[in-house]
């Protein structure tokens, strides 16, 4: 895989008021892999997510894309970057169809009047490139679609921009056996497409069987960054509870950054 | 992508076709989504009824007045649907449109402006009152409930002081008469009538035509013969029935024709069908109905969205205004008052438009509005009092508002919602 990073940060803090959320994080996500960001509950993640997608505008930090410093101050600038956001509750509409949801605020026009054969066209052509085979047909309203169905568009949503980028928030949280299942393979796929996949979750077997390399955060600090065959599931959940896990993490949790 | 697949069927749209069609239509239906069939199936049993009860219920003189009497409400009800697409409700669309009639007459007779002057004001009336709702809706977050309940009371005591407390403003301009007591003439009916059908049939043709050409799922020819010839029938017979001589004394005066607000309500029905089914803003107003917060995270100014429904419903109830300033030839205090808002409201949703936002179209306010007249006129012809057909529209809103809740409740069940 190429060694630079297509996103890295580095020295990213955050503050709400009096309350710092994180403190000098650093991370890198890498084209063609799938990165998982764990981290307890209050750890920083979804702060650290939104410092990414735009929502949040970070204290101070370097943001570097394809290795040129950015700025990303809205969520439509973090778009027009390639980077892609698909939340942990859905942000599809039940009353619209596939590719209605997919083209969403972004929808194609000749002129005044929606072009929806070529958004028919380009939605077909973004799902059959993920090799999703499940949904019956791509007019068919979102409110018919199961969980992993509805996981699987708005995915496919994410990656229909050229996005570089696309950030998985608790993808699988919702979902039964079968589509998780169904669903890590589709996280896997995009990776294998070339895209860097940035996925958030608690669960170890999911973050294990889909990634290539772990970022654990630990009270809003990076506690490590590593391949994730370098090490086992026990050092996982040890930095995600306590920071360290032997050589690994941080050397000095309760006071200042070793 | 780097990969490169061969387009998969499967995820393509499958090719429609007639028996398909019915079929997906069937499950729609028994799944809990109605659409228009409750009000198609009322409106038929409705007929069927009154044509047996009173056989001048058929009549041609009555089969146009239920053109005339049910084009104000239906016009109201067209612009409520943009409101209750988003979820919200406009309670006082009914005196909006009494308000803009009275700025229409008062601009005409006591100003003496000219008709498009006066049509013009009572429009902008009706934007700068929707404007003002909207904005308390949606930038102040007050429920619509709320801010149109209070309308509803604020707009009646308005017209009060726009007809000077009390006093009936007689319109005697003939253009605004003519709308709705003057008809076609019976050969430019036709002509109208053969454009419509034309146009309608190139539509559907050069669009299937399209899609085929690129490879996508198209309508087959057999349903562009059905929708083709669904039209032409209902629309010949309609304007056969129109153009037949329904006055009594034919020598003395000929009374045959479309009635002139036909074509403007179809008009109107044409208009904003294809703002809200065939451009990115129609989308963002289903959006908006269906998960306004999906909808703010795809870039959509939800505020925007829902001021600009609000001076739409506005917008069109001032235009209903003017018809029934029309239709009366004078404007009094009760104009748009009493039953119109209830009636229109219910045109909009007995026609399949839903009370809970995201699912609607503005033909369902004609196929509504089509109920609420011929209601009012059969029961009328039955000789019944007001107090009767209040009651009974009354149940039929509600009837109309329990199909619309348990649709849903089953479309929850069946997970098609």
């Amino acid at each position: 895989m190429s060694s630079q990073p297509v996103l890295e940060i580095r020295g990213l803090d955050k503050s709400f008021g009096p309350v710092q959320v994180l403190h000098n994080v650093a991370f890198s996500a890498y084209a063609g892999e799938v990165t998982s960001l764990v981290g307890d509950n209050g750890a920083g993640k979804s702060t650290m997510v939104k410092c990414i997608g735009g929502t949040y505008t970070a204290d101070a930090g370097e943001f570097l894309f394809d290795g040129r410093p950015v700025q990303v101050n809205s969520p439509r600038e973090a778009a027009d970057l390639g980077i892609e956001i698909v939340y942990q509750d859905l942000a599809l509409c039940d009353n619209l169809d596939i590719v209605q949801n997919m083209f969403l605020g972004r929808e194609k026009k000749s002129g005044l009047v929606l072009d929806e054969a070529t958004m028919e066209e380009m939605a077909a052509k973004t799902l059959d490139s993920l090799s999703v085979r499940t949904v019956k047909s791509i007019r068919q309203h979102v409110s018919s679609l199961s969980g992993g169905q509805r996981q699987t568009v708005a995915i496919a949503k994410a990656v229909l921009w050229n996005s570089k980028v696309v950030i998985l928030d608790e993808p699988t949280a919702a979902l039964g056996v079968a589509q998780t299942a169904q669903v890590l393979e589709l996280v896997r796929r995009l990776a294998d497409n070339g895209l860097a996949v940035i996925l958030i979750s608690h669960n170890m077997n999911d973050v294990f069987a889909v990634s290539d390399r772990i970022a654990a955060l630990y009270l809003g600090r990076m506690a490590a960054q590593v391949k994730a065959s370098d090490v086992t599931h026990s050092q996982v959940v040890e930095l995600i509870t306590s920071g360290r896990s032997g050589e690994l993490g941080l050397q000095n949790v309760n006071g200042v950054t070793a | 992508m780097s990969t490169t697949m061969v387009p998969d069927k499967q995820t393509a749209a499958p090719a429609p076709s007639l028996g398909g069609n019915a079929r997906a239509y069937i499950g729609r239906v028994r799944g809990g989504d109605m659409g228009a069939l409750p009000a198609i199936l009322g409106l038929l049993v409705l007929c069927t009824a009154f044509a047996v009860l009173r056989p001048v219920f058929l009549s041609a003189i009555n089969f146009a007045n239920l053109f005339t009497q049910g084009a104000a409400i239906s016009v109201i009800a067209m612009g409520l649907v943009f409101v209750l697409l988003l979820g919200e409700i406009d309670l006082s669309a009914g005196y909006t449109s009494g308000v803009c009639a009275a700025v229409l007459a008062v601009m005409m007779t006591q100003n003496g402006q000219p008709w498009y002057l006066s049509v013009g004001a009572a429009i902008l009336t009706g934007v700068v009152i929707g404007l003002i709702l909207g904005a308390l809706v949606a930038k102040l977050g007050i429920p619509s409930f709320v801010v149109t309940l209070a309308a509803f009371l604020g707009f009646q005591g308005l017209l009060l002081v726009l007809v000077n407390e009390g006093n009936n403003i007689a319109i005697r301009d003939p253009l605004i008469i003519a709308i709705e007591n003057k008809n076609l003439p019976p050969s430019l009916g036709w002509i109208l009538y053969a454009v419509c059908v034309l146009v309608y049939a190139a539509i559907q043709v050069v669009r299937a035509r399209r899609r085929a050409g690129r490879g996508l799922a198209a309508d087959t020819a057999g349903i562009i013969a059905v929708r083709v010839g669904a039209l032409v029938i209902l629309g010949g017979l309609a304007v056969y029935a129109l153009n037949l001589e329904r006055s009594r004394n034919a020598l003395l005066v000929s009374l045959k024709g479309v009635p002139i607000v036909v074509p403007v309500v179809l008009a109107l029905l044409i208009i904003w069908t294809f703002v809200l089914r065939r451009t990115a803003y129609g989308r963002h107003i289903y959006a908006v109905g269906g998960n306004a917060e999906a909808a703010r995270r795809a870039g959509i100014n939800v505020d925007r969205i829902r001021v600009s429904a609000f001076v739409i419903c506005s917008g069109m109830a001032s235009i209903g205004g003017i018809i029934l300033a029309s239709q009366a030839s004078s404007v009094d205090p009760s104009t748009g008052g009493s039953d119109v808002l209830l009636f229109a409201v219910g045109a909009a949703v007995i026609g399949g438009t839903s009370l809970f936002g995201g699912k609607g179209r503005v033909l369902d306010a004609i196929l509504g509005g089509a109920v609420v007249a011929v209601i009012n006129n059969g029961m009328g012809l039955m000789g019944y009092s007001a107090s009767v057909k209040y009651i009974v529209t009354g149940l039929v809103l509600l009837l109309a508002a329990g199909v619309d809740a348990l649709s849903r409740k089953r479309a929850a069940a069946s997970g098609l919602r």
